[in-house]
């Protein structure tokens, strides 16, 4: 390719990637800004990006208008307990799966992969019905139980243990150390990133789950954040500022945990798409 | 822990080990059983019963599926649900591969524009569908004051969006799309990783020109990833639900008949009309959707495996 060609494609890729950027960022550019100012002036054309008198009180007023504090700390809840027992969990189980011999193993295992597939709104009536025969309707135990078995972080952890060679479960079972301790001292140290990978997988479902806390939490002091939020949304939709800053604030924790676990979201979306 | 102890009542070294494993899986398995074979289970039997969770339950046999054949809400929702996937499907697809081309080329600032494209992924979607209802609002939206500033039309000649019936499933459509490009992107970018240089090299030795090397390597190499992205898509699209009642349900999370989707269907049988038996025979449909799409991916994969 002649110099000035290979100049045209590079602006070329330019100009998309700008492309792509605005498309990606307006909508955030513009919450943020509309987040500071007051309801009438949302929507001003044309667009004031940078208020010019900023409103800085929609970020307070809005812990008054929902309590908004409540429904990040129960978010925050249910996401810390939800991601530890699901790393415990599967860790351990895929440790069977992938590095003991016992009777029915792959029998187990294709039990779990098969249902990997089946849609949760299959069967998340009949969940429903068990749930609330055993009391646990509105509080935040059904959600905890929901959410915290999942087939799939079995799954990722035993592909992940697989890679890890046999032969240092070997080596520590001669020097007598017994499975529990090769699981613990060998293998979780060993599998930080995919310990990683599932934390932010289920931080990311759990912190942005629907249709659990829709159908499970109807008491508004046990509201997670998007539901919280959309209530408040429906109930003031005029209050475009409050709406907007409401927003922002539920972003925020889901942008800090993806700026700083990103690596290993991006590892695990691609792994997942390598493996199918 | 009672295995130590019977083991040293003599059990064989065999079973100790398969109490150990057993030991390993339980946690999970107990869970996983409970709260979800079990109730996959009794969503099969659910569908051919009668029952409102406190009446007595009644066996109907298949009046559910004859009662959701004659229903036109179903076959509404089934249809919506069809145009959407129609419509995300492909687009999806062209998008996230288009952006992983993109990205893929040494570029400056590239690790910032795939977390730009990536972060709508894992964004609190209430948040923003609320800020895409805003932005697409028909009269105040700055989206139609722009189109109005453009083409000079008078805002109720421009789309409706989410309230106009022509430009509902196309505008959820859209924002899907925004939303999840970049976890596609993703998948794309680990496939393209995997195509051997080597290959483009000689192919440009050879006189082949960008298009021509995108068309016979790039994109036969990329096929088992396609096909993946493929089945994945089709499989969340017809799952889809939230992105429908955010962008167009009010608080009463109602749908209408342009756009109502099956999972819509499933939870209003389910917990506006109390009717489980009903709303399990749809969820029914849901599943063998599902599994057929999951059998094709199966075989499919073990093709491109060979």
């Amino acid at each position: 390719m002649s110099k000035s060609k290979k100049a045209a494609v590079r602006i070329i890729l330019y100009l998309l990637l700008l492309i792509l950027a605005l498309v990606m960022l307006t909508p955030f550019a513009w919450m943020l800004s509309a987040s500071l100012k007051l309801s009438k002036d949302v929507f001003l054309f044309p667009i004031q990006w940078i208020p010019e008198n900023p409103r800085w009180s929609n970020y307070s007023d809005i812990w008054s208008k929902i309590p908004l504090g409540i429904f990040i700390a129960n978010t925050a809840k249910l996401t810390v307990i939800i991601t530890l027992l699901q790393l415990f969990t599967s860790s351990f189980a895929a440790y069977a799966f992938a590095k003991l011999r016992f009777k029915g193993r792959d029998l187990l295992f294709m039990g779990y992969i098969a249902t990997i597939a089946v849609p949760w709104q299959a069967y998340m009536v009949p969940q429903f019905i068990i749930m609330s025969r055993l009391h646990l309707n509105n509080t935040h135990t059904a959600i905890i139980l929901l959410q915290a078995f999942s087939a799939f972080g079995v799954f990722m952890m035993r592909q992940f243990y697989q890679s890890i060679p046999d032969e240092l479960c070997e080596a520590a079972r001669i020097d007598g150390m017994s499975e529990y301790g090769i699981y613990a001292k060998i293998m979780l140290p060993l599998s930080k990133p995919a310990l990683s990978t599932i934390t932010i997988f289920t931080f990311v479902a759990v912190w942005n789950d629907f249709l659990g806390p829709l159908i499970y939490l109807t008491k508004t002091e046990l509201k997670t954040i998007q539901i919280g939020l959309r209530m408040f949304i429906s109930q003031y939709s005029a209050e475009y500022g409050l709406i907007m800053s409401g927003s922002v604030i539920a972003l925020i924790p889901v942008l800090i945990v993806f700026l700083s676990l990103q690596k290993y979201f991006v590892e695990g979306v691609a792994s997942s798409g390598l493996k199918g | 822990m009672n295995s130590a102890t019977q083991a040293r009542k003599g059990l064989s070294r065999k079973a100790k080990e398969n109490l150990i494993a057993y030991s390993f899986i339980a946690p999970n398995f107990i869970g996983f059983s409970l709260f979800t074979l079990v109730p996959l289970i009794f969503a099969l039997v659910l569908s051919v019963l009668s029952w409102d969770g406190s009446n007595p339950i009644e066996f109907v046999g298949f009046d559910n599926f004859v009662r959701m054949f004659k229903d036109k809400t179903f076959w509404q929702a089934l249809q919506n649900t069809l145009l959407y996937t129609a419509g995300v499907v492909p687009m999806t697809m062209a998008a996230a591969l288009g952006l992983a081309l993109l990205l893929n080329q040494k570029l400056r600032g590239r690790n910032f524009f795939r977390t730009v494209a990536f972060f709508p992924y894992v964004a609190s979607l209430v948040a923003v569908a609320a800020v895409w209802s805003f932005l697409f609002s028909p009269t105040r939206g700055p989206v139609n004051q722009v189109l109005h500033m453009i083409t000079n039309l008078p805002v109720s000649k421009l789309p409706g969006w989410a309230t106009d019936k022509n430009w509902a499933i196309p505008t959820v459509i859209f924002f899907s799309i925004w939303k999840t490009m970049g976890y596609y992107m993703v998948i794309y970018l680990a496939g393209l990783q995997n195509v051997n240089p080597e290959l483009y090299e000689s192919a440009s030795l050879d006189g082949a020109g960008a298009i021509n090397r995108f068309r016979y390597i790039t994109i036969p190499q990329l096929a088992p990833t396609t096909f993946f992205v493929l089945m994945i898509l089709i499989i969340n699209s017809f799952k889809v639900y939230d992105i429908f009642i955010t962008i167009f349900a009010g608080a009463d999370n109602v749908l209408s008949g342009t756009t109502r989707v099956l999972v819509y269907q499933i939870y209003n049988a389910a917990f506006r009309s109390l009717n489980y038996g009903y709303a399990s025979a749809i969820a029914l449909v849901l599943f063998l959707i599902v599994l057929i799409i999951t059998i094709i991916q199966f075989k499919g994969e073990k093709k491109f495996g060979e």
